[in-house]
């Protein structure tokens, strides 16, 4: 019995520090060093610049043109864009705004962050950021939200004088995501990531692509996750035992010391 | 973990790889590199009599052009066919007609012999009018042939002198003619109505305009624009929707163009077996001054009318395009051999212009259409109905608990009834 209840403790013991730590172990997306971070952005949804997250994306463009990238987010991860346009010495008061399109090229919403933000006259830059949704794993289709498959941002001037149109600026985009582990894993998952033109791709050999003629070969680090894992097996596995052990401790209070062994037998 | 969902991960791509590669063999895929796909440029250059004007980095405005030519020559990538063609370099006299007609190929476009290219480009002096429309004409006309990307770049120094053949227009009606070709424009110390113009031919096109003060701006800005012609790009296909469902063209997995005129509806039709999902988005570009506020509809309906799933989108302001898109993933059937359920997509848009704009070409449509195999379903909020967090904790040990209590008494009453007995 109490070999039992030095098990059960010990278990209990482990299952409390293991559980948060598992729970937020699961894949995030590491900053990789900007080594061969774009240095191009792209001017429409077909041409845009892929990038991963984490990596610093710089671009040299002209006030008016429409600056365009794309980065992979996957199941439970919540991407936040930042953007910094820096502006040449002169110039009036422009408007500057990020917008951010998924795999579908719906718009998506942002949450909190400056979507859009005026530069005054003669400021040196304007810092934009926008904090989607978490990305699910699956939803209906009549939904709006955030799926698995490439995400596209675009960086424009929405308000821009003609005194300042085509005027050389640089921007610098970056894409970090939060994880929000096992709270956002719903039932399901999607057949195919939204990956535009992920129908086309698979079905090309291997030859074909090295062309690199592909509207989006945009992947993750470490791959798109499966759906099945989340860390709510974790949590319910540890539920299950630290049950068990207090069904055990219920069983050992209200039964006592149990039969005693000295009962003569046939008593 | 980590490593086994990869796994996971892996064995599930290379599966959907396969099912895929049976059911889309690679040649019925639109939007693939074919052939002759080099991409192509054309550089236009503005050589009429104001290039004389001394006023970037201390020389001339054509010195600066030639300087930036003769380094954009040398940095050209080995796979791209340049040209250059000039405008006003001929025609020194007054005669509006014949000096509006003036622009002349200086180099082919083909695969480029650098010096040749640099001789030609230091005997021009400059010259006449500037005749921006009908030298966008000829340089679409050079450009012709060919699969891969297009792109001319356009550097003036003054805005179009052959009204009323307005370089606008021209540009949104050689856009509408051609698939993937854009121009760029880059203007030489531009006034405002220069910059208006300019950025107008740019944006009918999908391209940028970028103001230049100095030379090494001009030639960064040339070489970026060659380098970007160089990167291999899908080609979108030429298609044309019909006004009703019944006689649209049938769509397979790529990437299409059309062009949509103001307030008029485009149909197309897709194949979707059972167990496979639909993914369709669609661009429509504001290519025009338009009025500020506009939307575009996509819808997904059944050949009897029934509306399926929609996607949405309206804005307001500035916009080079605004797109949306829908997802319908088609249910499993039960029956052996299910026919293919045909979808029709009906593209609508409510952009507006103001009144003297001219409404023909249509606005440019892109489409997407990917045909995946596997619908997705769910059956719980939750993943796999598994939860998570202290309170499923507390509420399990809680119930463990409470069941071993029980058991515990259950138990001992029956001990107590055995030995009672």
């Amino acid at each position: 019995m109490r070999f039992t209840r030095v098990l059960g403790a010990a278990a209990l013991l482990l299952g409390l520090a293991v559980s948060p730590a598992a729970a937020d172990s699961s894949p995030s997306a590491s900053p990789s060093d900007d080594g061969g971070a774009p240095t191009e952005a792209g001017t429409a949804f077909r041409t845009a610049t892929e990038i991963e997250q984490g990596q610093r994306a710089t671009a040299n463009g002209s006030a008016g043109d429409y600056l365009y990238w794309s980065f992979p987010a996957d199941a439970g991860q919540r991407p936040t864009v930042k953007a910094t346009v820096r502006l040449p010495g002169t110039h009036a008061a422009e408007t500057w705004r990020i917008d951010v399109y998924d795999g579908l090229r719906r718009r998506q919403a942002c949450q909190y962050g400056a979507q859009s933000r005026t530069a005054a006259a003669g400021t040196s830059s304007v810092e934009l950021a926008c904090v989607l949704r978490t990305v699910r794993a699956w939803s209906e289709p009549w939904a709006y939200d955030p799926l698995p498959g490439t995400y596209y941002i675009r960086l424009t001037a929405v308000n821009l004088p003609t005194s300042d149109l085509g005027v050389p600026v640089s921007a610098e985009v970056r894409v970090a995501s939060k994880d929000a582990g096992g709270a956002a894993a719903v039932d399901g998952s999607l057949a195919e990531p939204l990956v535009p033109g992920v129908a086309m791709n698979s079905g090309a050999d291997e030859e074909d692509s090295e062309r690199g003629a592909v509207l989006s070969a945009i992947e993750p680090d470490d791959g798109w996750s499966s759906g099945w894992w989340s860390d709510r097996w974790v949590w319910t596995g540890i539920g299950g035992v630290l049950a068990a052990l207090a069904g055990i401790g219920g069983y050992a209070l209200t039964r006592g010391a149990g039969r005693p062994g000295r009962v003569p037998p046939g008593v | 973990m980590i490593t086994r969902t990869r796994l996971a991960a892996g064995a599930c791509a290379l599966l959907a790889a396969l099912t895929a590669g049976i059911a889309f063999p690679a040649g019925a895929t639109a939007g693939e590199p074919t052939g002759e796909d080099a991409p192509k440029v054309n550089l236009v250059l503005d050589v009429s009599g104001s290039m004389r004007t001394r006023d970037i980095d201390g020389g001339t405005r054509m010195a600066a052009a030639k300087q930036a030519f003769n380094e954009v020559l040398d940095a050209t990538p080995e796979e791209v066919r340049l040209g250059i063609r000039t405008l006003g370099a001929d025609y020194p006299g007054d005669d509006r007609e014949t000096g509006c007609k003036d622009t002349a190929q200086l180099y082919p476009v083909g695969p480029l012999d650098r010096t040749e290219a640099k001789t030609a480009v230091a005997t021009l002096a400059p010259t006449g009018w500037t005749p921006i429309g009908p030298a966008l004409l000829q340089a679409a006309d050079d450009l012709d042939g060919g699969d891969g990307s297009k792109r001319i770049v356009l550097i003036s120094d003054g805005e179009d002198t052959c009204a009323p053949l307005d370089p606008c227009e021209v540009a949104r009606e050689i856009a509408a003619k051609g698939i993937g070709l854009t121009i760029d424009t880059l203007g030489l110390v531009p006034n405002a109505k220069m910059r208006q113009q300019l950025s107008c031919i740019a944006e009918a096109t999908g391209g940028t305009y970028t103001s230049v003060e100095h030379t090494d701006e001009l030639t960064d800005k040339v070489n970026q624009l060659v380098d970007r012609a160089a990167d291999p790009v899908v080609t979108p296909v030429a298609t044309e929707g019909a006004d009703a469902c019944a006689e649209a063209p049938t769509l397979k997995s790529g990437l299409y163009t059309d062009r949509e005129e103001f307030g008029r509806q485009r149909w197309y039709r897709v194949d979707v077996e059972p167990g496979q999902e639909l993914r369709a988005s669609v661009s429509v570009g504001a290519d025009r001054a338009v009025n500020p506020s506009y939307g575009v509809l996509l819808r997904a309906v059944t050949v009897h009318g029934r509306e399926i799933v929609r996607g949405e989108a309206a804005g307001n302001g500035r916009t080079d395009v605004l797109s949306t898109g829908l997802r319908y993933p088609k249910a499993e059937s039960d029956e052996e051999d299910a026919p293919a359920e045909t979808v029709c997509l009906q593209v609508t848009n409510s952009f507006s212009v103001a009144a003297g704009v001219k409404t023909t070409p249509g606005l440019p449509v892109e489409l997407t259409v990917d045909v995946v195999d596997g619908p997705s379903d769910a059956g719980d909020v939750a993943s796999f109905g598994l939860g998570r967090g202290w309170w499923l904790l507390g509420a399990l040990i809680l119930a463990g608990f409470l069941a071993g209590l029980l058991w515990g008494w259950l138990s001992r009453w029956r001990f107590a009834v055995w030995r009672t007995n």
